[in-house]
Parts: structure tokens; sequence; C-alpha cells
């Protein structure tokens, strides 16, 4: 729709674009199309059906017509005890993965960016946890963690600290271990990304501020981290995001237990619905992650725009 | 810059401390795969199989249909990455070339998905694919997963497109050349190598999913490695530790192997993708 409009005002040329160049293009539809249908039919169909269902008591293999019953599944929601256990675990989770992995990956990427031996093997080993599918990951921290036969507890019992703890099934380790693991398995990303918006710091900057007789902190401080300051930020959002939203490690690695100790959002909406068939339930449960996710989403987005008008100052 | 000596050790000790942590879950799972049963169950393990052996990958090809989901897995990987791509060229191109409101939406929809939690479209998504008798087949996963992928698809590919200078689509158009004309002969042949990473990226991607996999294939014989590999852990947590890790071993090299080839060409896609928009 947008285009259409654009065309009938061949006048309005954004300077520095194609449509300056070749005139109104009708063309541009059939290029879009391809992609915009597939898209509006699998991806932003189902979310507003998604949105729907929440308002029904829809469930599976049902054979009454669904209804629509207003907001009764927010409002059992509220009072789901569990949901908001499984709601705080979840919080916990994202930012017990995302502040740890953004430490360790800003200093891994400050190693990388300097002159030093090594550094191939660790871009190379840094792509093992990123190609890795997620429940391989799991699997293998299984193995890790593993009560007997797990290297782990065989590094502490060498080291005369403990006799096999079972990490995963401990009411009290099984969160701290499966965080553990996200980290693991998140750095490289938030690395390649930092190292990247490091390697977009010029070089002379740092030079002269070590002419100047700045330390390595302060030549952090005033040139580094502000280059780095919107790249860092927009990584952060993304990691809370997928760290809120994510399933497979946990699954595999506990599927939520102990106890539902390690039961994320999505572990409980997926057994709401799938394990139990209450899609209109879970769907309202959908509703409340994304409204949290906004929440998070605009307060970041405040965050930066902050920021961008200080220009890069830390607040 | 010159570097004091006590900060450089710090530095390597700080390098060693990052390859330890990075290497040994990876390192712990290969010596798993090739650990006889009664090295499995010492209470003292080592990192080296005292008597390696091959057993575990057999007793995983037994067990499991594991050739079957490779093959379920290749199809949906290889099915998405190639729709993904053809379909996403196109619209990339128009993201990374125009800056009208639909260049702006897509560009906006591209950050949104990110955000979505999957539950929310997983639940719509299957009543509809078993309406349609989708529930349950590759094909229709194959459709999730091209939408699934779009997202960065896209991302990726109109990076590689601002890459490619509009001076030279200019250069053509004077020398007379269409529109069509210029995309065929001077864009695409440029764009090349990028498609083909975002395709294989794409192809990762597929290749490792598990929840929608998980939620939209029931049976053995049409499930995907990643599902396949959950069932050799028991209902009760209880794993058969060799043949999970050799199943696991396998299941990751495919993706490992197209990613040490790509991998500078991924991080180049998503900054280029990151720089100018």
């Amino acid at each position: 729709m947008a285009l259409v409009t654009e065309s009938r005002k061949p006048a309005r040329r954004a300077p520095g674009t194609e449509r300056g160049r070749h005139g109104p293009d009708h063309g541009a539809w059939f290029l879009v199309l391809p992609a915009l249908i597939p898209i509006l039919v699998l991806s932003v169909g189902p979310l507003l059906y998604g949105i729907l269902l929440a308002f029904t008591d829809a469930q599976s293999g049902r054979t009454e017509p669904t209804r629509w019953i207003g907001t009764l599944n927010f409002q059992d929601l509220l009072h789901d005890t569990l949901f908001w256990e499984s709601f705080r675990i979840g919080l916990v989770w994202a930012v017990g993965v995302t502040v740890p992995q953004f430490l360790l990956a800003l200093g891994l990427a400050l190693l990388l960016n300097q002159n030093l031996r090594l550094r191939w093997l660790a871009r190379a080993l840094a792509i093992i946890p990123w190609a890795m599918p997620e429940v391989v990951v799991g699997v293998m921290w299984r193995l890790v963690y593993n009560t007997d036969a797990g290297i782990l507890n065989e590094t502490l019992r060498d080291l005369g600290l403990g006799n096999g703890h079972d990490w995963l099934s401990g009411l009290g380790t099984a969160l701290p271990a499966v965080i553990v693991v996200g980290v693991w398995a998140g750095m490289p990303q938030t690395t390649v990304a930092l190292l990247a918006g490091l390697q977009n710091t010029p070089r002379e900057l740092h030079e002269a501020a070590a002419v100047d007789g700045a330390g390595a902190w302060r030549r952090f401080r005033t040139v580094t981290w502000p280059a780095l300051r919107p790249i860092a930020l927009a990584i952060t959002a993304l990691n809370l995001i997928w760290n809120f939203n994510s399933f497979a490690l946990v699954y595999v690695l506990t599927n939520g237990g102990p106890g539902g100790r390690t039961r994320l959002p999505m572990l409980f909406a997926y057994e709401e619905a799938f394990r139990y068939g209450q899609f209109g339930y879970a769907a309202a449960m959908g509703c409340v992650m994304v409204a949290a996710i906004s929440v998070l989403l605009a307060v970041f987005l405040a965050g930066r725009l902050k920021g961008g008008l200080k220009g890069g100052d830390e607040a | 810059m010159r570097t004091s000596t006590t900060a450089r050790v710090g530095q390597y000790a700080a390098l060693l401390a990052y390859l330890v942590f990075l290497a040994f879950p990876f390192l712990w799972l290969i010596s798993t795969a090739f650990k006889p049963p009664r090295e499995l169950g010492s209470l003292h393990p080592t990192w080296i199989p005292e008597n390696p052996t091959l057993d575990n990958f057999r007793q995983a090809f037994d067990e499991q249909p594991l050739l079957h989901a490779a093959l379920n897995s290749l199809l949906a990987a290889l099915g998405a990455a190639v729709i993904a791509v053809v379909i996403a060229t196109p619209m990339a191109y128009v993201m990374a070339r125009r800056r009208g409101r639909l260049a702006r939406a897509a560009t906006g929809w591209v950050v949104v998905s990110q955000a979505f939690p999957f539950v929310l479209l997983i639940i719509p998504l299957f009543l509809v694919l078993k309406n349609l008798g989708l529930i349950n087949s590759v094909p229709g996963l194959v459709m999730v997963y091209v939408v699934w992928s779009l997202p960065f698809a896209l991302w990726m590919l109109a990076g590689y497109v601002r890459a490619v200078p509009a001076e030279l689509e200019e250069a053509a158009a004077v020398d007379g050349a269409g529109r069509l004309r210029t995309l065929v002969s001077v864009t695409a042949p440029l764009l090349a190598p990028g498609i083909v990473a975002t395709a294989l990226f794409a192809f990762i991607t597929a290749w490792n999913e598990f929840f929608f996999a998980l939620v939209l294939l029931k049976t053995p014989e049409k499930q995907t490695l990643p599902v396949i590999l959950t069932h050799f852990i028991g209902a009760e947590g209880v794993a058969d530790l060799g043949p999970l890790a050799a199943a696991a071993f396998l299941a990751t090299l495919p993706s490992l192997v197209i990613f040490a080839l790509i991998q500078r060409r991924i991080t180049g896609g998503m900054l280029a993708g990151a720089v100018k928009s």
C-alpha cells in the first residue's frame, strides 16, 4: 500500500535514493510479494490469530465449538501462582544469562582485538557453541554434569571438593547449572558482535589517548566504551529477549525440573498447550510474554535514544 | 602500542581460561562418545578413553532411526534454505535500495519478529497446519522454517545489497540496460556469495531447530535429528550416555563444518545489515 501512495507522488524524491533516478517504480511490488505473502499468511496472521485465541476456550481434541470467553483466561492467569513463578524464573534466567554472558564476551572480544598468539584458536573454538544445535548443547552439558561419569564431579573429586553432586536435579543447583550452560551457549554471538564493534573503533583514537598518558581503564572508558555502547545495548536487549523466550536448552537439560525450579515460561506454555491441550490459556500466556517483552524493548529503546542525544555519554 | 609484560601475561592467562571454558564440554562429548560401557559406569572417568570403541555409534543407529532422521533434517533444512533465499532476495533488494514506507515496515517487522515468543505463533500454526493436513509432515515444517528464517535472511541479504555500490547499477542504466537486465547481469553476480552464505546460514538454523519440529512432528519416521536425539534421554531423564554422546556428536558435525566455512561471511552479513539501517 505504501508504495502505491508514493508512486502517485513522484515529485517527492528522497535525495540519493534509487527512486530519484529510475522514476516511480511499480516493479517493486513484484519483488516484495514472494516474501510478503508467506510472512502475512504464516507469521503475522498466526500471531493475530494467537492473540484472538487467548480470548477463547480453545482446547485440543474437543468436540464442542470454541467459545469466546473474553478476558477469563487472563483473569485465571492472574491467579496462577505457578505461571508467575515460571515468569519470575524466566526473568532470573534471562538476566542471569545475559549479564555474565555480556561481561565474558566483552572480555573475550577485548582479548581477541589484541595481537595475541592463539587468537585464531579462540575464534575457531567460539564457533562450536554457535554452530551446535541447542539440543546437542543440552545433551553435552548433561554429560558434563552427570553425577558419576561427568567431568565436573570428577574434577571436583580430584580437587577434594565434594563427592559427586547431582547438579541438574538439586533444588538449589539446577537453575545456576542451566544458567552456566546458557552463558556458554550464547557467548560467541555476543563476542563476535562486540569484536566487530571494537574493530570499527578508529585505532588512532586509542593511540592518541595512550600518548596523552591515559591508562588502560581510562582508554576503555573514554574511547572504547562510547564507540561500543550502541552495539552493546542492542545486543543486550536482543539477548534478554531471546533468553526469556528460550526453550530447547532447558527442555533437554532439566525439562523444567526439579519441581519446576527451571520451568521457563516457554516450557510452561508448551506443556499447557501440547500436553494438556489448553490452547486458549497457553495463548494468553504468550500474550503476557509479548507484553513483558514490549515493556523491556520500550525501556531499552528509550535508554538508547537518551544515550544518543547525550552523544554516547554514559548515563 | 606497547604493552607491559605483566599485562601480556595476564592477557594470555585470560585467553587460556577462555579456551578451556569454550573447549572442555565439546572435548568431553567426544571423549564420552568413544568410551565403552564399563568406562562410562566408572566413578573415575578419564579424559582419554582407555579402550576407545565405535560401539556407541553402532548402538545409536540400532536404537533410533538416525539415518532417517538425518534425511528428514536434510530435506527440511535444504527446502527451507532454498525457498527462503529465493523469496527473500528480491525483497531484501527493495529494503536496501529504497527508503519508502514499505522498506521501513519490512525492516521494522524484521526487528520485531526477533521478539516473538514462538508459543504464541505455534498454537495457531498448529491449528492451521492441522486443518491443511500438514501436521507430522516435512513439507509443513519447511513452510514454518521458511518464515522463521526470513527475518535474518532479509537482514543479511539487505546488508549484502548495500555493499554493492549503487553507482554500478547507475552506470549500467546509463549504458542503456533496463532494470531487470541491470539486476541480472550486474547486481546478481556480485550478490552471489552473499546469497550462498545466507542460504547456508538458513540451512544450519533449520538443521538445528527443535521447538517447531517437536510440536509439529509426531511419529519417529517423520522426526528430525534434534527431536530424535531427545529419545535417547528416557522419560525419567535417564540417558544411555554412550549412544547419546555418539548421536549428538554426529548431529552436530554438518553444521560445524558449514559454519566453519562461512563464519566470516555470516558475521560480515550481520554487520553489513546492522551498520547502515
